[in-house]
């Protein structure tokens, strides 16, 4: 955004009054720190490529396993963390397994067993989630488990930025790729099944990219609050659109707003960054529910002035 | 009957052992227009589900001739389908294109006006945008035939497909239902209404798990048959004793 050129050369760098203080307010924070800039450029990529993943966990009414994917990660990275430390290539390798693991074994036990999906997922999720944390403080000390559990989007390295945003970019190119048969797959499976064997191939392929986005945002945002990410702005998403197209356009809107008002709020008023980010998410999502064109408010109303016949 | 499309022989579909249909022997004609009838329980859904390959017999086998498991066209219990999904009636109905287009074929103008001919076919001209959560029960069985339409399959089996839909659509689409009769397309749909079958379907299969009658339909809902299908359904023994036929 420009600043208003005033008077001659010299005055130009210098804002006036107000404008200086949305200067400082909004943009000096990115201006003047490298950290804070690397923390938007990952939420830009964990926009990009976790909150599609996000809408079409919501639109299959997935969001629960979203969240027990996101826990099944940890003791992956945790193992990964015993044998490597901090290091994002070992627990990145971690991560990835224990949650493609624990979603197909999961799969598996609710085809055939009598337990439904969502009764087994809980179950593995509940045991990941107790051995990761067992795992972790066998070695690390409590900043440790901190940060796994809630992220460090302010100290993002190199290698964790391109991760992030290599994981968008495969994202983005993985769904494209099976974008009409996974829409097919999350409006009326039995349709795709009947004319065609990719139904499969498009759950698994998208079960993948759901553990590879939530593996980046682990180490954006931790096991905890990664799946917020994916979830709540799809889930806002849904208040303002009927169409699955700007619903994706949106959601990202949405999550990429999210990071930036949540990493000014974490700046300003030294919240972690993590939580900061989920709770604006959050407040978006409420918003949303209220005033979205399809939120409570605005039904609400509409409902009363009915259309003439 | 000329060429048989479809072949029963000997099969057993079922659930856990549980035979829903059991040893049903009958051959479908090419082109012949068949009803589904029997008591609920009676193995009607389970058949259209063995022949779509959704679902392995226990025993015997499902034939087809001349045609693949994937050129049929099924539509199931309208239950199955999220209905609050948000997708327009439009790209709903494209589906039907799916064996022309495929995952990544180009979807063109050619696409968009096939599209349209099929809405106005099914009574729903000027409906292509409307996000499919607005439209009533009927408007979506119509929007559902659109699909089916495209599809232009050889092979057409629907489920109960006129089970709480307004009689303004269910005379449309039987209308539609006569036309594809008309192309020498296979038609075979679950029913329960017995006075539709006798005035639409010249053909019936009488299911009460096992086969009670087949044949010209007149022939096939006599007061004895519908008696003893209505006996034959009740039981579920979980101590039966394995089938030794």
């Amino acid at each position: 955004m420009g600043r208003p050129y005033v008077g001659d050369e010299q005055q130009g760098f210098i804002p006036s009054g107000g404008e200086c203080v949305m200067y400082d307010a909004i943009l000096a924070p990115f201006v003047e720190f490298g950290f804070m800039r690397r923390a938007l450029v990952g939420c830009l990529a964990l926009s990009l490529g976790a909150t599609p993943i996000g809408v079409f966990l919501t639109l299959r009414r997935m969001s629960l396993t979203g969240d027990a994917i996101a826990h099944a990660i940890l003791p992956g990275a945790a193992l990964g963390y015993l044998v490597a430390g901090l290091s994002l290539g070992a627990m990145t390798l971690g991560g990835v397994i224990a949650g493609v693991v624990v979603a197909i074994l999961s799969g598996l036990v609710a085809r055939t067993t009598v337990a439904r999906e969502d009764s087994s997922l809980a179950a593995f999720y509940l045991i990941s989630l107790a051995i990761g944390v067992v795992i972790v403080s066998m070695r690390g000390s409590n900043v440790d488990l901190l940060h796994i559990l809630f992220g460090t989007v302010l100290a993002l390295n190199d290698a964790a930025i391109f991760l992030v945003a290599g994981i968008a970019t495969v994202t983005l190119f993985g769904l494209a790729v099976i974008y009409r048969p996974l829409v097919m797959e999350c409006f009326d499976p039995g349709f795709l099944r009947s004319v065609s064997p990719l139904s499969p191939v498009a759950h698994y392929s998208f079960l993948v990219l759901a553990v590879l986005n939530l593996v980046g945002g682990f180490h954006a945002l931790g096991t905890l609050m990664a799946v917020g990410i994916m979830i709540l702005p799809a889930a806002a998403a849904r208040f303002w659109t009927h169409d699955i197209t700007p619903l994706l356009v949106i959601g990202v809107l949405v999550a990429f707003l999210s990071g930036f008002v949540g990493l000014l709020l974490s700046y300003h008023t030294s919240l972690p960054s993590g939580p900061a980010i989920i709770l604006t998410a959050g407040a978006f999502y409420l918003f949303s529910l209220g005033f979205g064109s399809n939120g409570v408010v605005i039904t609400h109303l509409r409902s009363r002035r009915h259309l003439e016949a | 009957m000329d060429d048989t499309i479809l072949h029963f022989d000997n099969l057993t579909l079922g659930y856990d052992r549980h035979p829903a249909v059991h040893h049903l022997d009958y051959a479908i004609g090419a082109g012949s227009l068949v009803a589904v009838v029997g008591p609920n329980g009676a193995g009607k859904s389970t058949l259209l589900k063995g022949i779509v390959g959704r679902l392995a017999p226990l025993g015997g086998e499902i034939r087809l001739t001349g045609i693949t498991v994937s050129e049929i066209a099924y539509l199931p219990q309208q239950v199955n389908i999220d209905r609050s999904f948000p997708i327009s009636v439009f790209d709903m109905v494209a589906m039907g294109l799916w064996r022309k287009t495929g995952a990544f074929g180009q979807f063109g103008p050619d696409g968009d006006r096939k599209v349209g001919e099929a809405l106005d076919i099914v009574g729903l001209g000027g409906f292509e945008k409307r996000p499919i959560d607005t439209l009533s029960g009927g408007q979506m069985q119509r929007s559902l035939f659109a699909r089916l339409l495209l599809q232009d399959a050889r092979l057409i089996l629907l489920d109960e497909p006129f089970t709480a839909i307004d009689s303004a659509t269910v005379r449309d689409l039987k209308g539609l239902i006569h036309r594809w009769h008309g192309e020498r397309r296979t038609v075979v749909a679950v029913l329960h209404d017995l006075d539709q079958v006798r005035t639409d379907f010249p053909e019936t299969l009488l299911l009460a798990r096992e086969l009670i009658a087949a044949g010209p339909t007149e022939n096939v809902l006599s007061p004895v048959n519908l008696d003893q299908a209505r006996r034959l359904t009740e039981a579920f023994d979980d101590g039966a004793a394995i089938c030794g036929r």
